[in-house]
């Protein structure tokens, strides 16, 4: 027991092996804890603590909203200053976890007299919710494995790019803390089926409301775990600990998620959980036929059998046929069955198609974001396939639909990046015990299962090697990806200038700082959706459309207005009652994501409720989007061409190219010279990036 | 005719083996279940308006039915969980009715 501990100095007590093995757990999980934190403070260390991109400022204002005015209020808060005369029913549409999270932490810390800023707790959230991530990790993969591969999958999340995408300091949304609340889930439910104890049930019911606050893939997570209920079913798997924790997890489950306002009786009346009801069913039918068999002769019990299969399935069918017919389950929302079949987004629903996150991922993303875990993840399903237990069944399950889902949408790369740690982390440790093993003196596997071959250790040692300079690699890679590509605030844009100085562009701050001054409390600003939350949480102005984009036919208003001429734009703006327009331009600096690459998908949404809005009006008769002099007339009247090239055509951007030249499109702008009937402008940004005009009031004589 | 035959069978198979613990139970499952249905009849008849009151009830049937049968398999003495005893069982199936019943509360407006 304590014979070979180790020595310490000043004459303390000797540890026995165990207790040496725990120790350096300890040690281990603390450094990666710390790690996983420190990875994700590029942003901060290089600009500021400051809330980065544009849905975390909605969320920012919500915990505002929240510290300031209690629960009760934050639960039931109608904000009348977004969508210009709808409003918006905040407390309804809302996942709130994310909110309560920071408001908890925020007042705990300050019960404790520690004074942290609020704003200071939403930007480091995230990364300390990546830390406890990686805890999590080690449990669940040391409940599917062992704790070698444990340590290995904590190490590997602590700095996987696909998940310090979304959680690096200062990106304050929903995913840094849902992970967390996903692995958590799976954790208690792996525990919970390995078990089969109520206690670990009721826990992974907890850890599921948890999840279902934080974020709108709790889905993925109910469905999932359907899914792995009925392989266990179909593969002949089913055990008493498989019907405790799947009926607990599904009633109570079921149940507590409606204690959300967002996901309401969802949970019963739509398509999207009514797999879990239907496998829930088939458990309870397998339970009782099973129990019914305990007390029948088998002839009896045969005739049982078919009796009630036949009544059983009748009234199922009914059931579901009455249910369907008369529109008490809703069919699947656009947004999920988009997930099934691709293309449906680009046809039907624009909105759906134009954001970003939401294009289908291409190859080289899964290698940026998963390095080597990308071939090492078959390694790790052909580990787990090679001894099925009932927890490598659900790490396979997840693998898979994980893989799936990840191909239709670049977003859903951070749900492929955990279980990828997983598997690459069994994948290792697997390797790593068959050759540590003829290294190793006095190892504990029995010689029947040591293989012989010649230069056993010499090959041990080089495969010791070989997975040292892999992981070496894969570190490397995930910093440099973490510094170049995912710490970039994107509220302050960094550029390198000739002698290799960096020049701040912090125009949006600016601009938004500018209207919270200089413009009446209650006036309106018109921008494009991207900006509604920044204008909001940092003009503090009441704004038409925003990044909750809920009213299609209210953006494509917004849009139309965009698309048409000043004229009929004008009608638009009097009618919505605005006050100010706020458009992005990008052709002085050459920042690309600006407002004129942006104007397709406004026509295209606008045309979407409009048809008068043609796509084709704005391209020339070749086919191709211009803003040169070949341009579309269509295009170089339209108020966006004309709100972000005003006056622009009397500017020089670069040396030997005539004035006017757009350094994103690279082509001169092909009206110059115009002016504003209809509109005025009243400030621009210092790099142009942002402008701001005003609309004119009517005429005094008719 | 077959399925009255069946049904004398399985009674008597029944109380032959069942032990005393286990038939508690069994009644308790009993009357939680013909208290659901009875809840559900009520809401077709009388309509869905408060559909969380509904909803919260019905579920706390449901789910004291599901805990309870967790619980008997835990304690019936052809058991599969070796190392959960009775005592254990019980304290577990408290909790989990805490967690159900808590949310119920909530639930029912």
């Amino acid at each position: 027991m304590t014979t070979r501990g180790a020595k310490l100095p000043f004459g303390l007590p000797r540890f026995s092996e165990d207790k040496q093995e725990l120790l350096l757990r300890i040690l281990i999980l603390a450094l990666i804890y710390i790690l996983a934190f420190a990875q994700r403070l590029y942003s901060v260390l290089r600009y500021e603590s400051v809330i980065h991109e544009f849905d975390p400022y909605f969320n920012f204002r919500s915990t505002k909203y929240l510290v300031d005015e209690g629960i009760y209020n934050f639960l039931n808060w109608f904000d009348d200053a977004s969508w210009y005369p709808l409003g918006r029913i905040v407390g309804g549409t809302i996942y709130p976890g994310l909110m309560f999270t920071a408001a908890i932490v925020y007042w705990v810390l300050n019960a404790l007299n520690i004074t942290v800023n609020i704003r200071n707790v939403c930007v480091l959230l995230a990364p300390w919710f990546a830390s406890n991530t990686a805890i999590v990790t080690y449990f669940l993969t040391k409940e599917v494995k062992n704790t070698g591969a444990g340590l290995l999958a904590a190490a590997l999340i602590a700095i996987v790019p696909g998940y310090i995408s979304r959680s690096v300091a200062g990106s304050f949304d929903n995913e840094g803390i849902a992970i967390f609340t996903l692995l958590l889930t799976y954790y208690l439910w792996v525990k919970s089926v390995n078990t089969g104890s109520l206690y670990w049930s009721a826990w992974c019911v907890l850890g599921y409301f948890y999840m279902v606050s934080a974020w709108g893939g709790y889905i993925f997570i109910i469905n999932l775990i359907a899914l792995y209920t009925f392989v266990l079913l179909v593969t002949g798997r089913y055990s008493s600990r498989l019907y405790v924790a799947y009926c607990t997890y599904y009633v109570l489950g079921t149940l507590i998620s409606m204690q959300i306002s967002f996901v309401g009786f969802q949970a019963v009346q739509s398509s999207e959980h009514m797999s879990a009801f239907g496998v829930f069913g088939l458990l309870q039918l397998h339970g009782a036929l099973n129990w019914m068999r305990a007390h029948l002769s088998p002839d009896s019990y045969r005739k049982f059998f078919q009796l009630s299969l036949l009544l059983i399935s009748a009234a199922g069918a009914v059931a579901l046929a009455v249910a369907t017919a008369t529109g008490y389950v809703s069919p699947w929302t656009g947004r999920f069955y988009s997930m099934l079949d691709p293309t449906y987004a680009k046809e039907h629903i624009p909105i759906i198609a134009s954001v970003s996150e939401h294009q289908p991922t291409t190859w080289a993303s899964y290698f940026f974001d998963l390095h080597i875990l990308t071939f090492l993840f078959p390694v790790g399903l052909y580990y787990c396939f090679n001894k099925l237990t009932d927890a490598n069944i659900f790490i396979i399950c997840y693998g898979i639909t994980a893989v799936y889902f990840s191909g239709v949408m670049v977003r859903l790369m951070l749900v492929l990046a955990p279980v990828a740690c997983v598997l690459g982390a069994i994948a290792l440790s697997s390797t790593l015990e068959t050759y540590t093993r003829y290294i190793k003196p006095g190892s504990r596997t029995p010689k029947a299962a040591q293989v012989d071959f010649p230069i056993q250790k010499e090959v041990s040692y080089v495969m010791l090697a070989g997975v040292a300079v892999l992981l070496i690699f894969y570190t490397l890679h995930c910093t440099w990806v973490t510094s170049e590509a995912y710490s970039s605030p994107s509220i302050v844009l960094a550029a390198k200038q000739q002698d290799g100085s960096r020049l701040i562009f912090d125009d949006f701050r600016e601009a938004y700082r500018w209207l919270n001054f200089n413009t009446k409390d209650d006036a309106r600003i018109m921008s494009w959706w991207d900006y509604g939350y920044q204008i909001s949480a940092m003009g503090n102005r009441t704004i038409l459309v925003d990044n909750n984009t809920w009213n299609n036919s209210h953006i494509a208003q917004v849009g139309k207005a965009m698309a048409s001429s000043e004229e009929n734009a004008y009608a638009i703006m009097r009618e919505l009652d605005v006050d100010y327009v706020l458009v992005i331009f990008g052709g002085l600096t050459g920042y690309a994501s600006d407002d004129i690459n942006k104007f397709l998908w406004m026509v295209r949404i606008a045309g979407s409720t409009d048809p008068n809005i043609r796509e084709a009006d704005y391209f020339t008769k070749q086919g191709e989007f211009r803003i040169d002099a070949e341009g579309s007339p269509v295009l170089l009247n339209s108020l966006m061409y004309k709100l972000c090239f005003y006056r622009f055509g009397e500017v020089y951007t670069d040396h030997g190219k005539p004035p006017g030249f757009d350094r994103v499109r690279n082509v001169e702008i092909g009206n110059k010279d115009f002016k504003l009937n209809y509109v005025d402008e009243v400030y621009t940004s210092q790099h142009w990036l942002v402008r701001i005009y005003k609309v004119r009031d009517l005429e005094n004589r008719g | 005719m077959e399925a009255i035959s069946l049904f004398k069978e399985f009674q008597r198979g029944y109380s032959d083996r069942t032990p005393r613990l286990t038939k508690i139970i069994d009644v308790f499952l009993l009357y939680v279940l013909l208290t659901g249905v009875l809840e559900f009849v009520y809401c077709a008849i009388v309509g869905t308006f408060p559909f969380n009151s509904f909803l919260a009830g019905f579920i706390s049937t449901v789910g004291t039915f599901v805990l309870g049968v967790c619980l008997r398999l835990q304690v019936s003495p052809a058991n599969h969980f070796k190392n959960i005893s009775k005592e254990r069982a019980f304290f577990d199936f408290i909790f989990a009715n805490v967690v159900l019943h808590l949310t119920v509360f909530n639930f029912l407006g």
